[in-house]
C-alpha cells in the first residue's frame, strides 16, 4: 500500500526506469484545468493510492481527445488530436486505460480502435465499481451519506452511447445513500445541455437553458446531493443549482469524491 | 356479361400493382441517391434486432398506452390481410367466400378473429383521432407539422376506419342473405357485425345483395387505393420498419463514422507510413453532407421509415427547451428533399443540381448547431432512425468546406490546435494539478 494518497507516477518516469503501470489514468482536459473537476482528479488519485493500484498520468503528455472537435464537425482536426495521442499511447504500450470523462471514455474507447488505437478503457463509475465488488473500498457502517438522499444525472456519454447505467448507481449504493431517481432516467435521461461542443459554445436562442430544466429535475427529487459522473455534467448542474440559488442546500458532487470522502481520505 | 366483375377486378388490381410498382421504383432510386453505407455485416444480429424492434414492437412499449393501441392495428393490419387473399382469390375467380366450404366451421372462427380485430383497429383509430385533434399530445404538433403531415396523420386514421366498417357491413348483410339465397355459403353467425344487422334487416335481398357487393368492392378497392396513398404518405412506415431496423447501427451509439480520407491526409500530415486502404474513393468528394447525395442511403431510408411520431423531437433537449432543432423535421425535410429531387429527375429535370441543397433551404444551421449530441432522439425512435448523423454529416460540411461554424466553435478549434485543450489554458499548465496535490 502507498502511504502517500498525494503521489502521482508519470508516464514517461516510469518507462525511463522500465516499468509499466497495470493501468493509465486518462485525465482529460476538463480534470487538468477546470478548478472544480480538478478536485475530481485529486480525489481519483488518492482512490488509486490508497487500494495501491499501480498507475500512471501521461502529464504533460496528455493532450485532448479531439471529442469536441469532431462533434462540432472538425474531422481533421479531431484526427490530429487521435492520432498523436495513439502515436503516444502506443509508444508506452498502454493496454489499459481509466478516465474519468465520459466523452474521452467513448472517444478512446470507440473511436480510438478505427485509426489503431486499441485499449481496454474503462470509464472510472465502472472501475470504482469493480473496487467496491472487490471489497476495495466502500461500505463502512455509519458513513458520511448513510441515508441521505442522492440523486443521480446519467451522463449521455455513458448511457444512451455506452449503455452504462448500472455502475454509477452501485457506486452510489456503496454509500447507504438513499438513491431517489429523476422523473426523466436511464435511457430516458436528460442531457446536461453541454454535450456536442455545446460545452463550448452559447446555445441558440430558445426558452430555457438545458441545464436549467434538467436541474429542476434534479432539485424536484428532493436530493440534497446530485452525483454527477462527467466534468460538463457536473458544470452544467452547478451552473443550474447557483441559477435557481440553491448552493446552500444541494451539492453537485462527482462518484469519486463521494467514494473518496467515504473512506475518509479528502 | 358473365366474365365483367372479373375483369373489372383484373384490370383494378393491375393498376394497383403498376402503380405501386412505379412508385416503389422512383423510392428506391431515391434512396439510393445516397452514398454507399456497408452494412451488410453480422447478419444474424440484424436478424435479431428486425424481428424485436420491428415485428416485435420492443421500443414501442416504452409509451405503453399508445404501444398497446398500436399493437391492436398492427396486429389487425397483418392478420386482416390474410383476409384480402380471399377477396383476391374471389375477384379473380369469380367466387364467394371460396374458404368457406373447405374450412368449414373453422372459417367462422376465422373470420369471427378477423371481426375482434376489426373492432380493435377501429377502437384504436378512434383513440388516435382523439389524442391527436381533442386531447391534442402535445408531440404530435410542432413547427414542422403543418397542414399536409397533420391531414396525412388524420386521413389514415379515417380510412382505417372506414375500411373496417365495410368489412363488418359486408359480413352483417353476408349473413343477413345467406338466411334468404341458398347461393350463398353458410358461414354461421359473425358476432361483431351482428350488432349491425338491424341497420340492414330491413332491406329487401336484392339491396342486400347491392350493399353487400358494394362494400366488398369498396373494402378491396379501398385497400388497393390505400396500398398506393401509403407509398406518398408517413405510414409508409408499415414497410420501411423492417429493412430500417435490418440496416440499424449496431456500433455503440456513442461511435462516430470514421472518414478514412481524412485519416490517409492527417496521416501523411504526421508523415505516418500508409496503406492505402481500399475503401478510400480515389476522387475526394464533399467533407460532410450539403445534400441527399452527401449522405448515405441509410440516411434516406430512415427519412422514408419515419412516421412523424414525434417521440425523437418531445425528448430533444434542444427542442424541450425551445430552440428550432426538432429531429422529426430533420427527418422530413431529408425525405422531402429527396422526393424533390427524384420528381425532378424523372422529368429529366436538373435534379441535384436545381440551385437549392438541404442545408441551406430545408435545415437552417441554427438547427444543426443546437444539436447536444445525447442521443436522445436515436434512443427514442421506435424504428431506429438516427438524425444525429445528418446534424454530424452536415456539421462537417459547415466546418471543413465553409470554415462557417459558430465563432466559439472557431476560437475552440484553435484552442486545440495550440494549446491541445479546447480552452485557452497553457499546455504548460496542464500539469499543475499534480503540483498542487504534492505540494500539499
Amino acid at each position: 500500500m502507498s502511504e502517500n494518497l498525494n503521489n502521482v507516477p508519470v508516464m514517461a518516469d516510469l518507462a525511463s526506469r522500465g516499468e509499466s503501470p497495470e493501468v493509465l489514468f486518462w485525465v482529460g482536459c476538463a480534470g487538468s484545468f477546470d478548478d472544480r473537476y480538478k478536485k475530481v482528479t485529486q480525489a481519483f488519485v488518492k482512490i488509486l493510492n490508497k487500494v495501491g493500484i499501480s498507475f500512471a498520468v501521461l502529464g504533460p503528455e496528455e493532450t485532448c481527445t479531439g471529442d469536441p472537435a469532431r462533434r462540432a464537425g472538425n474531422e481533421f482536426l479531431f484526427q490530429m488530436q487521435a492520432i498523436s495521442n495513439i502515436q503516444v499511447l502506443n509508444g508506452y504500450n498502454i493496454k489499459k486505460i481509466v478516465t474519468a470523462c465520459p466523452h474521452c471514455f467513448n472517444t478512446i474507447k470507440n473511436e480510438y480502435p478505427e485509426l489503431g488505437g486499441n485499449y481496454e478503457v474503462i470509464h472510472h463509475s465502472t472501475f470504482l465499481q469493480q473496487l467496491i465488488n472487490e471489497g476495495k473500498v466502500g461500505l463502512k457502517g455509519g458513513g458520511e451519506f448513510k441515508g441521505k438522499k442522492i440523486t443521480y444525472h446519467d451522463s449521455c456519454y455513458l448511457g444512451r452511447a455506452n449503455n452504462i447505467y448500472e455502475a454509477p448507481r452501485e457506486v452510489l449504493a456503496a454509500l447507504d445513500a438513499e438513491l431517489v431517481e429523476m422523473k426523466r432516467c436511464k435511457t430516458n435521461g436528460l442531457c446536461c445541455g453541454a454535450g456536442g461542443a455545446q460545452m463550448f459554445k452559447d446555445s441558440e436562442p430558445g426558452k430555457k437553458e438545458v441545464n436549467v430544466e434538467r436541474t429542476e429535475d434534479a432539485l424536484a427529487t428532493g436530493a440534497s446531493i446530485i452525483a454527477a459522473a462527467c466534468p460538463f455534467c457536473m458544470t452544467m448542474m452547478r451552473d443550474g443549482v447557483k441559477n435557481k440559488e440553491k448552493e446552500e442546500s444541494v451539492q453537485v458532487m462527482d462518484l469519486a469524491e463521494l467514494i473518496a470522502r467515504n473512506e475518509g481520505i479528502i | 356479361m358473365e366474365y365483367i366483375s372479373q375483369i373489372a377486378f383484373l384490370v383494378i388490381i393491375s393498376i394497383a400493382g403498376y402503380l405501386l410498382y412505379q412508385r416503389i421504383s422512383r423510392i428506391r432510386k431515391n434512396i439510393f441517391l445516397g452514398k454507399p453505407a456497408g452494412r451488410n455485416d453480422q447478419t444474424a444480429e440484424r436478424w435479431k434486432t428486425m424481428l424485436l424492434v420491428a415485428l416485435g414492437q420492443k421500443k414501442m412499449f416504452k409509451r405503453i398506452v399508445p404501444a398497446f393501441l398500436h399493437l391492436l392495428i398492427y396486429v389487425g393490419f397483418l392478420v386482416i390481410n390474410l383476409e384480402v387473399l380471399e377477396f383476391v382469390i374471389d375477384g379473380i375467380a369469380g367466387t364467394h367466400r371460396i374458404f368457406a366450404p373447405y374450412l368449414g366451421n373453422f372459417y367462422t372462427v376465422l373470420i369471427n378473429i378477423f371481426e375482434f380485430l376489426a373492432v380493435a383497429v377501429l377502437f384504436s383509430c378512434v383513440v388516435f383521432l382523439i389524442r391527436r385533434n381533442i386531447i391534442k399530445v402535445p408531440r404530435f404538433s410542432g413547427a414542422e407539422m403543418k397542414k399536409w403531415p397533420t391531414l396525412d396523420a388524420n386521413l389514415i386514421l379515417v380510412i382505417e376506419i372506414i375500411l373496417m366498417f365495410a368489412i363488418l357491413s359486408m359480413n352483417a348483410t353476408d349473413m343477413l342473405i345467406q338466411g334468404q339465397d341458398e347461393h350463398y355459403a353458410q358461414t354461421g353467425t359473425f358476432f361483431f357485425s351482428s350488432f349491425l344487422l338491424p341497420i340492414f334487416e330491413g332491406m329487401s335481398l336484392s339491396t342486400l345483395h347491392i350493399v353487400e357487393r358494394f362494400a366488398w368492392w369498396f373494402h378491396i378497392v379501398g385497400i388497393l387505393a390505400f396500398a398506393v396513398y401509403v407509398t406518398y404518405s408517413k405510414h409508409l412506415h408499415i414497410a420501411m420498419a423492417f429493412p430500417n431496423t435490418w440496416y440499424s447501427n449496431l456500433n455503440a451509439k456513442g461511435k462516430i463514422a470514421n472518414m478514412p480520407v481524412v485519416t490517409n491526409e492527417v496521416n501523411m500530415m504526421l508523415g505516418i507510413p500508409t496503406e492505402t486502404p481500399s475503401d478510400v474513393p480515389a476522387e475526394v468528394g464533399r467533407f460532410g453532407a450539403k445534400d441527399i447525395n452527401d449522405l448515405s442511403w441509410v440516411n434516406i431510408m430512415n427519412a422514408y421509415a419515419c412516421t412523424e411520431c414525434g417521440r425523437c423531437t418531445s425528448s430533444c433537449p434542444a427542442n424541450i427547451t425551445g430552440k428550432k432543432l426538432s429531429p422529426r423535421k430533420i427527418m422530413m425535410d431529408t425525405r422531402d428533399r429527396a422526393e424533390e429531387v427524384g420528381a425532378s429527375l424523372a422529368k429529366g429535370g436538373k435534379g441535384l443540381e436545381d440551385g437549392k441543397s438541404l442545408l441551406g433551404d430545408y435545415i437552417t444551421k441554427e438547427e444543426i448547431n443546437a444539436c447536444t449530441s445525447c442521443y436522445a432522439c436515436v434512443e427514442a425512435c421506435p424504428v431506429n432512425i438516427d438524425p444525429l448523423s445528418i446534424i454530424l454529416e452536415m456539421r462537417r460540411y459547415v466546418a471543413m468546406e465553409e470554415s462557417g461554424s459558430p465563432a466559439s466553435w472557431n476560437s475552440m478549434f484553435q484552442n486545440v490546435e495550440t494549446n491541445f485543450a479546447p480552452w485557452k489554458f497553457p499546455p504548460t499548465d496542464r500539469f499543475n494539478w499534480a503540483e498542487e496535490m504534492e505540494s500539499k
